[in-house]
């Protein structure tokens, strides 16, 4: 079993680099630099979740921004009144994470149960269509909420609350955030090697196999997808919450673009390789902002040749090889 | 086979009653009524194009009859989704294989044990760790002559080999019928031997409907044979009597190198 090794090595060497990183850009002195790696574990979680169900399932969304703007929205938006000292039909409000995140995360799981049962009516294409056309429906929704900002967004007068963090400390944010990939990242590698696990992997790889055998495929698709639209969903609370700021662009289709090619980049279907994936990409936006504005015209050609020529991504090759005689 | 046990020899298990299916204006399936009973291999012979892929695909659920019922084991299926016919009891293989190439061996046929009611949704208990799901599995590798591949990822598996891991898919699910689309299909000589030596050693104990276009197979293995010619079914009798009749000779056997 040495694609567990592996999986278990990477993981650790991933782990303790990211545990040490505040340490050593605190050393620098550069005030950038914890800001950076808070962005990178919450693009983590939001990609790690895109990998469980196009690496694992085919199910190419095109729109899992809109599950990570609905997570950002819902926590913004109760906040925002709770601050105003409105009540919410009926209940005064609250600042407190333990209430409003699990709350947020509800609303990702039930859009992720209504669009995922509508989108997987189809295949291939027009899955990646009709994923991209409800995000573009949320898009506009947020638009047009004039009340909370419409096109400019809704600022947060504060961040959430949680007994015993203090999440306006940044490092203890950051190690929250990392704590929760963590999971995340344990919770799915269960999920992928679990029975239900084994029926969706089966689904992707034959699926007239898999119907021949008993299987019927929607149940298990949805299943995975409202999984996925949860974990994006936190990401869009943490990116709330780290920002203290949401604007309609969580929702855009070049959002969920950017989800997609850092999946592609870090290695589909290696929950690992995706945060490494993460890494390389917000790592290179950064650098390549302070370099010109128009760093898409860089980062799209190296993309590009990513896709052409490592196939498997950063870490695909690594993560599935070494696996059977 | 407790349950096919059960149902005296020569009951029919698989009943096909007047299924008719076209394209268009063409007519694939023209009336088709024939029936595998159980302890016996009926093929199904016909030249390319026949209908005979169609007619499992109507059989196994994954295909919609214009007309006509499919009857197993006494119950109508012919409303039923394929899934929920696999889970009765219906066993396939495919004329080209379809399997799940990234699982090896091992897991493939766990994961069929694994989807006798139709799959789990536990995200944490993982199968292979299961020692009385792999034990069975092992067994049904071993039945199907494929002992010591376990481990083997099926992309690696020689075509003969992912036939035979396609006979040990079905048969892990104590199938109560086996429907084989050309099991035989694009192997050497040697590889399709072994495969009709494995059918014989599972015959009496499966009911198949056996689709073949290797008429020596055909004729070693099957108690009955039906003929299906642009969809209709020209002829059903014994290897014997498919031997001495004119127009089967003349529709079939004699465009044939047998
Ligand atoms: N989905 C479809 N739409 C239109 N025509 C089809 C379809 N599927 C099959 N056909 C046609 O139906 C006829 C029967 O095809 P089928 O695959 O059932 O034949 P077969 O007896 O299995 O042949 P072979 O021995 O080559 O496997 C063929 O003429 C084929 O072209
Ligand atoms: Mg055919």
């Amino acid at each position: 079993m040495s694609k567990f090794d592996r999986f278990t090595l990477t993981g650790i060497v991933m782990l303790v680099l990211l545990i040490i990183a505040p340490f050593v850009v605190a050393q620098t002195g550069w005030h950038g630099g914890l800001p950076l790696l808070t962005r990178i574990v919450i693009y983590a979680l939001a990609v790690v979740s895109l990998d469980l169900i196009i690496g694992y399932g085919a199910l190419v969304s095109f729109g899992h921004a809109m599950f990570f703007s609905v997570g950002g929205y819902v926590v913004a938006v109760l906040a925002y009144h709770t601050n105003m000292g409105d009540t919410i039909f009926g209940w005064e409000g609250t600042n407190s994470a333990l209430v409003l995140w699990p709350l947020a995360l509800l609303a990702c799981a039930l859009l992720g149960l209504v669009i995922g049962y509508l989108a997987l009516k189809t295949r291939g294409v027009q899955f990646i269509m009709i994923t991209l056309a409800f995000a573009q429906m949320v898009y506009f929704i947020l638009v047009s909420l004039q009340f909370y900002g419409g096109d400019d967004g809704l600022m947060m007068d504060m961040r959430n609350t949680m007994p015993g963090i203090d999440l306006d400390d940044p490092f203890a944010f950051y190690y929250l955030a990392l704590g929760l990939l963590v999971l995340w990242v344990l919770f799915c590698r269960f999920i992928v090697n679990s029975r239900f696990g084994m029926v969706f992997q089966g689904l992707r790889q034959s699926e007239r196999r898999a119907v021949n055998l008993g299987v019927n495929p929607l149940p298990f698709r949805l299943a995975a997808f409202v999984i996925s639209a949860v974990g994006t969903g936190l990401a869009g609370v943490l990116w709330a919450n780290y920002a203290e700021f949401v604007t309609p662009d969580m929702a855009t289709w070049a959002k969920s673009g950017e989800f997609m090619a850092i999946v592609t980049l870090g290695g589909l279907g290696t929950l690992l390789g995706p945060i490494a994936g993460a890494a390389a990409f917000i790592g290179l936006e950064q650098i390549l902002t302070i370099w010109t504005e128009h760093w898409m015209i860089v980062m799209g050609p190296i993309l590009v040749l990513i896709a052409l020529f490592g196939q498997q991504g950063m870490l695909g090759r690594f993560l599935k090889g070494g696996r059977h005689d | 086979m407790t349950d096919g046990a059960a149902i005296k020899t020569g009951e029919a298990v698989l009943a096909l009653d007047h299924l008719h299916k076209a394209f268009g204006a063409l007519k694939v399936t023209d009336d088709v009524t024939l029936d595998v009973r159980s302890g016996e291999i009926h093929a199904l012979i016909g030249p390319n194009g026949a209908g005979k892929s169609t007619l499992i695909a109507q059989i196994c659920g994954e295909l919609r009859s214009d007309s006509g019922r499919v009857h197993f084991k006494g119950r109508d299926l012919t409303d039923l989704s394929a899934f929920k016919r696999a889970r009765l009891g219906l066993g396939r293989s495919f004329q080209t294989t379809q399997l799940c190439l990234e699982f090896s061996v091992l897991e493939h046929v766990i994961l069929s044990l694994d989807c006798m009611e139709g799959g789990s949704f536990n995200l944490f208990a993982n199968p292979r760790n299961d020692a009385a799901l792999r034990e069975e599995a092992v067994h049904w590798i071993g039945k199907a002559g494929l002992a010591g591949r376990e481990n083997r990822q099926v992309a690696n598996l020689a075509h003969g080999e992912r036939r035979q891991l396609e006979l040990a898919v079905a048969l892990a699910r104590k199938p109560h019928v086996l429907v084989l689309d050309e099991p035989m299909a694009g192997m050497g000589a040697e590889e399709s031997a072994r495969m009709v030596d494995l059918l014989q050693e599972l015959k009496g104990e499966y009911p198949m409907l056996l689709v073949e276009h290797d008429m020596d197979a055909v004729f070693t293995l099957a108690d009955r044979v039906s003929v299906l010619v642009y969809g209709r079914i020209i002829f059903t009798g014994t290897v014997d009597e498919v031997r001495q009749d004119a127009e089967v000779r003349s529709a079939y056997l004699g465009d044939e190198t047998c």
